[in-house]
């Protein structure tokens, strides 16, 4: 669970790790019916609708202002958003 | 044409090369904002290139088109297929999710020909968008390790990359480095990327293990951050080094991925594989199947343009000159075989036109601006023995300096006449007969005294006799004396 | 002559003069003035903005220009749309008073229609539940019961049309979020085909289940309201390339003939005052010509499974964006490693984050397959019964929620619990298929009960064709 925690950049305190745990193991348990169930020859259903071949014209269109977006991030200098320095991430 | 195997003391390398290419499309990936390189931070941003809530990505078809090309131009075969999200956090990746291909990419199975005959393998060439750029303050040398804090642009968030995922079958640094040479030139033939490393529109990690010969895949290591070509074979031969000193000295090469630091002509540890994210990948939702048209991709196929190893081949056999010679390869990497051909179908010899252009032409790019009728004259004025090889070089030296000129009116301006044969057959003989010493040992046998017959010749003729006319009389004379 | 107060008729009246928008506008906002503080229906009333459209739309009529269909009408907007410059915060501490620097399409079309927007309404936190409990702005509570709640996720936009704050609302379905709150309300509720409505702008909760649709106080508007949202969007990619719906023709059309299945196999469990309405509803198509036939969704039961491991999976990475980098809360932290973990621990609330945690535990490396994978198999095989159900019916009929509404606090600690007040609806957006809920009668305690009508993949014609059947026989008069 904890690991689950640090791939969802969550952090959590040791009790709501417990917490957690004990309330995923019980959905899953709950989960567990389809286990019964034979799947074998069944393809998976990723879309509802069947769409194929979605594209658009490579044409430019004006997309939003720097100001406009720069003004509600957290942090913004020289046009850019300002973050904390990137340690222990992979690039 | 085979060569022996590279090898490293008793070692034998195994390379693997992954190249990023950035796509030369109006607009980005998913989004309509422009794909720009160069302007002002964060001017090329849209809800889907930011990642804000409730954006949604919409395939670009010229996109799809130019990746096509590249597949096609690499053999590949293109099929059906989908996106996925691969999920990790980074700064410059807003949507904390990558939009790739995964186990059902675009392009498969190809293959790419070096200018020797070796195919390496290209096992696939998929679709996916481009991380914004992260600039690190404080610390140094713009490292993140030290710094302060980090500012991201976004504008190269989104860009349409493909990545071609080569098999490992090169061998060797300078098998690297034609790899990417001659990947760069198809690239840019098809009209699919300008491809240039130092820019970061093409970039390139190399995956390198070694083996004894006869034994198992050893463990391979990533190397990253490698900018240009030369840089690409120094990096795979200190790896290749830095593995066999570990594994002679009895250690074991722990398979990570290592930084490439171009100042120190060294690789660093970046990152282990224990580290390494679990990307968790799943067919992306807000996407639909890509499945080209049969018609569609034969369009594409039919529209390629001629790469650069027919290219070459053209021009092999129609000068003469080897396919993967220095010639060849330097004059068609240049984009300037066309006007070789062109040039010998006014009718002068392909073989010389080829030396003068490889020679001549270095500045002057993809279309020359000296017409090819020019340069034939001058070449026949040459080959008919009108002028010799220097003074040819000098008439083209200044035909390309004013884009053009005609040879004859160059070629009399500066004083180079034809010495005609029985001219020069006298002056030979009235050297033959000033220097009866240098003449009777050469005779019999003396080559060196050659040396000093040619120079009496050319002080006498000041420089107008030829000298391989003279070189050729002498011998002639030798053999009849 | 009293103020209209159908979407319908104000429309109707605006255009034609009789009413101006503005003085429509202030009725709805001197009802919120009242009540909204026993409701809380809205994170944020719009008064001034909705003002200025009002006086816009009057302006239009004025010069004789055509206001558009949906002239005049109120409506509040679910708080997961994206509304420019006004705060969306899917009520969420992590999206608290971010404004967007852009609309959602259904948001520009509805107000190229002539709209008035009120305000965006509470919902569960990122549309995750079933009470709007989970809002971190407090809860919603049922205008019917205000000691209840107005089911979720979309509470808020199901009650304002309940309480008259609005002449119609839109919400947000991905398991039942729109029809089981208008269920507990008394109101209409329409989950539209998977495709039909654009997505752009809808803080996505899990992609390929979410569709919004609208509350309304009758099938009619509910029909105005889609044939106005729906149709092709080029900014979606999975949206349907189609004109938009055509569904006024349906609503005046008998069922004679019509086929209307009733599952055999249905889970068991609901209210027996629930199961008594829906008896009756069946009986009054009958009555109305309708022909009744028995079909089986043996797969049925497994939709919650499917559900609970789909949609948290897709969440888990629709959600990762919220990493305080580009908009929203930022805990700062000595890097960047700490701030997302830090931020996302104190934005997010407690069941956003168990999905979250479940979501990726599903699509990790050596459990993709024994659930996400598994449970997309699940969804075909469901699918796949519709599929077959829908030969022998045009559409189906079931109860809307197994409960009518409950209080509020009776389930915040039975997450599990929870979950199956969904148990009817899941299996719609599993399969995309349309699906809504009418008001027909009430159940224990006089608290309105809902009854749902599906229909398969475009089949809105033959369900808005029943549902406007229902109005009609409904217990305590038709409207």
């Amino acid at each position: 669970m904890a690991k689950v925690a640090r791939l969802a950049r969550l952090d959590v305190t040791p009790t709501e790790i417990d917490r957690l745990t004990t309330q995923l193991a019980g959905m899953l348990e709950h989960f567990a019916d389809i286990d019964a169930l034979d799947l074998g020859a069944v393809t998976p259903m990723t879309q509802p609708y069947p769409l194929v071949n979605v594209m658009r014209d490579d044409v430019v269109v004006t997309g939003l202002d720097r100001d406009e977006v720069l003004a509600a991030a957290p942090a913004a200098e020289d046009g850019r958003f300002r973050v904390p320095p990137i340690v222990g991430l992979d690039s | 044409m085979s060569a022996e195997k590279y090898m490293i003391d008793d070692y034998e390398l195994v390379v693997g090369l992954e190249v990023h290419v950035e796509l030369a499309t109006a607009t980005k990936l998913f989004s309509a904002s422009a794909n720009r390189f160069g302007d002002e931070p964060n001017t090329h941003i849209d809800p889907v290139t930011l990642g804000l809530p409730g954006a949604l990505p919409v395939l670009n078809r010229q996109a799809v088109e130019l990746a096509m090309r590249i597949g096609l131009a690499l053999n590949c075969t293109v099929q059906p297929c989908t996106f996925h999200r691969k999920n990790y956090f980074y700064p410059d990746m807003p949507k904390a999710y990558q939009i790739s291909q995964y186990d059902q990419p675009l392009n498969i199975d190809g293959w790419l020909e070096l200018p020797g005959g070796k195919r390496i393998g290209v096992e696939r060439a998929h679709l996916e968008e481009d991380t914004g750029k992260s600039t690190h303050i404080g610390g140094t040398g713009g490292r993140i390790h030290g710094s302060d804090y980090s500012l991201i642009d976004f504008n190269r968030a989104g860009v349409p990359l493909v990545e071609i995922v080569g098999r490992p079958d090169i061998a060797s640094p300078d098998e690297a480095r034609q790899y990417v040479t001659e990947l760069r030139q198809i690239l840019v033939a098809v009209g699919a990327s300008d491809a240039k490393m130092e820019e970061g529109s093409m970039r390139c990690d190399a995956n390198v293990s070694v083996r004894k010969a006869g034994q198992p895949l050893g463990t391979r290591c990533e190397i990253k951050n490698v900018n240009s070509v030369r840089s690409l074979g120094r990096a795979i031969e200190y790896e290749a080094r830095r593995q066999i000193a570990l594994i002679d000295s009895g250690e074991r090469v722990r398979q990570e991925t290592r930084h490439w630091d171009e100042t120190d002509g060294r690789t660093h540890t970046l990152r282990t594989k224990e580290d390494a994210d679990d990307y968790r990948y799943f067919l992306e939702p807000d996407l639909v199947p890509l499945a080209p048209e049969t018609s569609w991709i034969e369009a594409v196929k039919a529209a390629l343009p001629m790469l650069p190893r027919e290219r070459r081949a053209r021009l092999a056999s129609s000068t003469g000159a080897p396919a993967d010679g220095e010639a060849v390869m330097v004059v068609v990497e240049r984009g300037q075989d066309d006007y070789v051909l062109d040039v010998a179908s006014h009718g002068a010899d392909a073989a010389r036109a080829l030396v003068h252009v490889k020679e001549a032409y270095a500045e002057q790019g993809a279309s020359p601006t000296v017409p090819a009728a020019d340069l034939a004259a001058m070449i026949t004025m040459e080959t008919s023995g009108k002028l010799t090889s220097t003074q040819a070089k000098q008439v083209l030296a200044e035909i390309v300096a004013h884009g053009g000129g005609d040879a004859e009116r160059i070629a009399a301006a500066k004083g180079f006449e034809a010495m005609d044969t029985s001219a020069l057959e006298a002056m030979v003989d009235e050297v033959i007969a000033a220097q009866a010493d240098a003449w009777a040992k050469y005779c019999a046998g003396e080559e060196k005294a050659m040396g000093a017959l040619v120079g009496s010749i050319m002080k006498i003729s000041k420089g107008k006799a030829d000298g391989k006319a003279v070189t050729a009389l002498l011998q002639s004379k030798r053999q009849s004396a | 002559m009293a103020i209209p107060s159908t979407a319908s008729s104000i429309a109707e009246s605006v255009r034609r003069g009789e009413r101006t928008a503005t003085e429509i506008l202030e009725s709805y906002l001197a009802n919120i003035e009242r009540r909204e503080k026993d409701i809380h229906a809205f994170n944020l009333v719009t008064t001034e903005q909705a003002r200025a459209m009002a006086a816009k739309v009057d302006a239009d009529v004025a010069a004789g220009r055509d206001p558009g269909a949906l002239a005049g009408v109120p409506i509040a907007l679910k708080d997961n749309m994206c509304t420019r410059g006004v705060p969306t915060t899917c009520s969420s501490r992590i999206l608290e008073g971010w404004k967007p620097p852009y609309d959602a399409t259904v948001v520009t079309r509805l107000a190229a229609a002539g709209a008035v927007f009120v305000g965006k309404t509470n919902l569960d936190e990122f549309a995750m539940g079933s009470s709007t409990e989970n809002s971190a702005f407090g809860v919603t509570h049922n205008p019917h019961d205000t000691s209840r709640v107005a089911g979720g996720s979309s509470g808020g936009s199901a009650a304002a049309v309940a309480a008259e704050f609005a002449a119609a609302s839109l919400g947000s379905d991905t398991g039942g979020s729109i029809r089981q709150p208008a269920a507990l309300c008394g109101v209409v509720g329409v989950k539209p085909t998977y495709g039909t409505v654009s997505r752009y702008g809808l803080v996505a909760f899990a992609s390929s289940l979410d569709q919004i649709g609208p509350f309304t106080t009758d099938v009619r508007d509910s029909a105005l309201l889609l044939e106005v949202m729906s149709g092709h969007d080029p900014l979606d990619s999975t949206s349907i390339p189609q004109p938009p719906l055509s569904l006024m023709s349906s609503l005046d059309q008998d069922v004679k003939g019509l086929r209307i299945g009733r599952i055999t196999d249905l889970p068991g469990g609901s209210d027996p005052e629930v199961e008594a309405r829906v008896a009756e509803a069946f009986a009054a198509l009958a009555a109305a010509g309708a022909t009744i036939v028995d079909v089986e969704l043996p797969s049925m039961k497994y939709g919650l499974t499917a559900y609970y491991l789909i949609a948290p999976a897709e969440a888990s990475s629709n959600l990762a964006r919220y990493d305080g980098v580009r908009y929203g809360l930022r805990v700062e932290s000595s890097d960047t490693n700490s701030m997302y973990g830090a931020t996302r621990a104190a934005g997010f609330g407690d069941e956003v984050k168990r999905r979250i945690m479940l979501g990726t535990y599903a699509l990790s490396a050596g459990y993709y397959d024994a659930y996400y994978g598994k449970a997309l198999k699940v969804r075909r095989l469901i699918s796949d019964d519709f599929a077959r159900a829908y030969q022998k019916a045009d559409v189906i009929i079931t109860p809307t929620s197994p409960i009518v509404a409950f209080p509020v606090g009776a389930k915040v600690d039975d997450p599990l619990s929870m979950y199956l007040c969904d148990v009817f609806t899941i299996p719609t957006n599993l399969a995309g298929h349309p699906a809504m809920s009418v008001p027909f009668g009430t159940g224990a305690d006089g608290l309105p009960v809902g009854v749902q009508v599906l229909a398969p993949t475009l089949g809105e014609a033959a369900m808005f064709r029943v549902a406007a059947q229902l109005e009609r026989s409904a217990p305590g008069g038709a409207r």
